[in-house]
């Protein structure tokens, strides 16, 4: 059928145009099949990476369109790594990765081994499960902002009841220890169904046979969690985590939503940050400076990161 | 024959007529935030599209994003807006970018005098260099931080009975900012009605403009000023004098000993709310509301009274409020500008006042009757007579969010002492003048 077909589009291909494309190697219609891809991806990444390069050395500023531009140098760098604040941000921002990330790997990984199990009505809770998932992150942030109201969220309420402390006495949102744990907590409840589907999928990939083999030879059942599942589901745990941590590590509408990065600055995260410096004090030079910093940062270490998933997998 | 001819040519004339009138009908576009003054701005328009035949069109963006919304429209060159009320502090920006027409020869072609407006208003909200005669913007909207409180509760006897136990002095509209605080420590955490209520709602927004809204409420009457002279941004010594340093106290103090709790993160809304819902017993706000307010069939009427912010040292007042500009990218400036000539009419003005807009024409506020024609409308005019603004430089975003962090980080967020975080200001402060090649 396919045979046919394709003599009928020779047939129809004119001589002229025939004679041309036969006259092109495979790698040269390769290359034109390509280039609109290629193009697309140099005008919408490349160009916009290499304008952000060079505006980095100046102090352009895009709300001051007549106002001179200056060539400053390493100016903007300098200040951005000198800078106390930055530094807090960071931490601030490693602290919400670091923790969201063992959140959502630990529940994630339990929750997909215990629906993995065959029993009834699994499938409806997976779907329970992954609801969080599919809200809005802005409609999530407000919704648990009404949540951890200190005198009518839930929230407070169901820690009350447990502690016997009063709902209005602590302020999740509101209190400077607190407010780094309340958007860890929200970003755990939206984001571990994902690393739990992934785990799933990872778990469902382990053939029986395995187990069986591993059961004739009379292995434990810890022998074989650690042994066989671990290893196998090791692979799309770390790709779950290099998910996580690229998504999290531009963090931006959730928290914006649920603190606006205060209290002070202490859930300021490197995003928020630079949306402040981009957008809203216009320094779009000193901003673009930030942007390749934490590009750097992030290409550097997901970098690394995936040499090491490589290793894993080629285990 | 001759009729015919007579009749077609009358025909065709009255038809070129009206296809001239409707070509010169434009649709503008006026922006301005989402607010109780937009409404009234709304219908009192109605009358410019009868007399005009322009058709008005409105772009009401709520406050929180506002600035963020109107300035990307400016600095891109956008069309959306042929006219726009924007904030006092944009002016200079608005003028040195090239954002809003200059209006000095319309106004002198139209008879259209600055003199006609409350001085304190045309300095804020139309000239750019401050106080000099180029004007950008037409006073429309004077506003100013005040206050409003329960007057029931004041005025119930028992309360009143508390109050004199615990401090031996009657309770009544505060006369200082330390009696204020004194009022709303006592409220804080008082059973009414059998209900726990709070002091006073104030601004400790940190995203926007909030925090810094709210603190110069107690900065400028401690006598706070931005430069030792003004022009020179020379600001050790004023920035953080000892008095600045005890009213940013007196604020964390404030924050912390009288406000409803999880009360991090507030502005406009969440003072009314907390007002509404009978949270509170006082709450600051901006004056634009009040109209609002007093209507409020739970909380208004008699239940409420108003005051202006206290003195401590000094009268002070935070200046709100906004001028109307022609935006220069528009099609239609002479449409725009029609709608200027209008709105400075004092007897458009005077109906601005009566549907809740708060008019800056002299021939309103200086009217006999004025004082009276609302029970906020003499702590208007008292706050007008003393209000500050905050930096009008066209860097003022920047020099906005380095004090909202500064603020909110000592307020807020218990981070360094006040003296630190003034001095961190100035350094902040520094660095933009620095940029922007005024230091």
């Amino acid at each position: 059928m396919s045979d046919r077909t394709i003599d009928r589009v020779a047939q129809a291909t004119p001589v002229r145009v025939a004679r041309k494309i036969r006259g092109l190697s495979d790698r040269a219609i390769a290359w034109i099949f390509i280039s609109p891809t290629i193009f697309l991806l140099l005008a919408i990444n490349i160009f916009p990476l290499i304008w952000t390069i060079q505006l980095s050395f100046t102090n352009y500023k895009a709300n001051r369109i007549g106002r001179e531009v200056k060539d400053v140098g390493f100016r903007n760098y300098e200040r951005i790594l000198t800078d106390s604040d930055t530094w807090l941000n960071m931490q601030a921002t490693a602290h919400f990765l670091f923790w969201t990330i063992f959140f959502q790997v630990l529940i994630g990984f339990t929750l997909a081994w215990l629906i993995n199990k065959k029993f009834k009505g699994n499938d409806l809770w997976t779907t329970i499960i992954v609801l969080p998932m599919m809200l809005s992150p802005a409609v999530v942030g407000n919704f648990w902002k009404f949540l951890y109201q200190p005198q009518i969220g839930l929230f407070n309420y169901i820690v009350s009841w447990f502690t016997g402390k009063d709902p209005s006495s602590f302020e999740m949102l509101g209190s400077v220890t607190l407010a780094p744990w309340a958007i860890v907590i929200v970003d755990t409840w939206m984001w571990t169904p994902f690393v739990m589907l992934i785990c799933l999928a990872g778990l469902r990939s382990i053939p029986d046979y395995i187990y069986e083999a591993a059961e004739i030879d009379r292995a434990s059942k810890l022998r074989q969690f650690f042994t066989i599942t671990i290893p196998m589901v090791l692979p799309f745990l770390m790709l779950a985590v290099l998910f996580r941590g690229i998504e999290n590590f531009k963090m931006f509408d959730l928290v914006v939503q649920l603190t606006g990065g205060g209290p002070g600055s202490v859930t300021e995260l490197t995003s928020i940050n630079l949306k402040r410096e981009a957008f809203e004090k216009w320094r779009t030079g000193y901003a673009s400076a930030y942007a390749i910093i934490l590009f750097v940062t992030v290409f550097g270490l997901a970098s690394i990161y995936v040499k090491a998933l490589n290793k894993v997998k080629q285990r | 024959m001759t009729y015919s001819k007579l009749a077609s040519a009358s025909a065709i004339v009255l038809a070129a007529t009206t296809l001239s009138t409707k070509a010169h009908a434009e649709d503008l576009t006026l922006c301005w935030a989402a607010w109780d003054p937009a409404n009234a701005l709304v219908e009192l328009s109605k009358e410019f599209e009868a007399e005009s035949g322009h058709t008005m069109n409105f772009e009401f963006v709520p406050w929180p994003n506002f600035a963020d919304r109107m300035l990307n429209e400016l600095n891109s060159g956008g069309k959306l807006c042929d006219l726009l009320i924007g904030d006092s502090q944009w002016i200079g920006g608005g003028a040195e970018n090239g954002h809003y027409v200059k209006l000095n020869d319309f106004f002198d072609a139209e008879g259209i005098s600055m003199d006609d407006f409350a001085p304190a208003t045309v300095y804020a909200y139309s000239t750019w260099p401050k106080g000099t005669p180029n004007y950008y913007a037409l006073p429309a909207m004077g506003d100013a931080n005040g206050w409003f409180y329960r007057k029931d509760w004041f005025e119930d006897p028992e309360i009143q009975a508390a109050y004199k136990e615990a401090t031996g002095q009657d309770l009544r509209e505060p006369q200082s900012q330390k009696e204020l605080l004194q009022i709303a420590q006592f409220f804080q955490g008082r059973e009414i009605d059998g209900k726990t209520v709070y002091g006073a709602a104030i601004f400790t927004e940190r995203g926007s403009e909030g925090i810094t809204m709210g603190v110069t409420g107690a900065l400028y009457p401690w006598g706070f000023k931005y430069e030792n002279t003004p022009g020179s941004y020379d600001m050790e010594g004023a920035v953080n004098s000892p008095e600045a340093v005890e009213a940013l106290e007196f604020y964390k103090e404030f924050y912390k000993t009288a406000t409803p709790p999880g009360y991090t993160n507030s502005y406009m809304g969440e003072s009314l709310d907390a007002f509404k819902s009978g949270q509170v017993a006082m709450a600051m706000n901006w004056f634009a509301f009040f109209p609002g307010l007093y209507a409020d069939p739970n909380t208004g009427g008699d239940k409420i009274d108003f005051f202006v912010n206290p003195p401590q040292n000094q009268p002070g007042s935070t200046l709100g409020g906004q001028g109307i500009s022609v935006v220069s990218y528009s099609d239609k400036q002479d449409a725009a500008l029609e709608y200027i000539k209008w709105f400075a009419n004092p007897e458009v003005q005077a109906k601005w006042w009566e549907l809740g807009g708060y008019s800056a024409h002299n021939s309103v506020l200086e009217d006999p009757g004025f004082v009276d024609s609302q029970p906020f409308a003499g702590d208007f005019l008292e706050a007008m007579a003393g209000v500050q603004d905050f930096w009008q430089e066209p860097a003022y975003a920047e020099l906005l969010l380095a004090m909202q962090k500064r603020i909110h980080d000592y307020v807020v967020a218990d981070q360094g002492t006040a003296q630190e975080a003034l001095d961190l200001l100035i350094e902040d402060w520094t660095e933009v003048f620095e940029d922007e090649g005024k230091l």
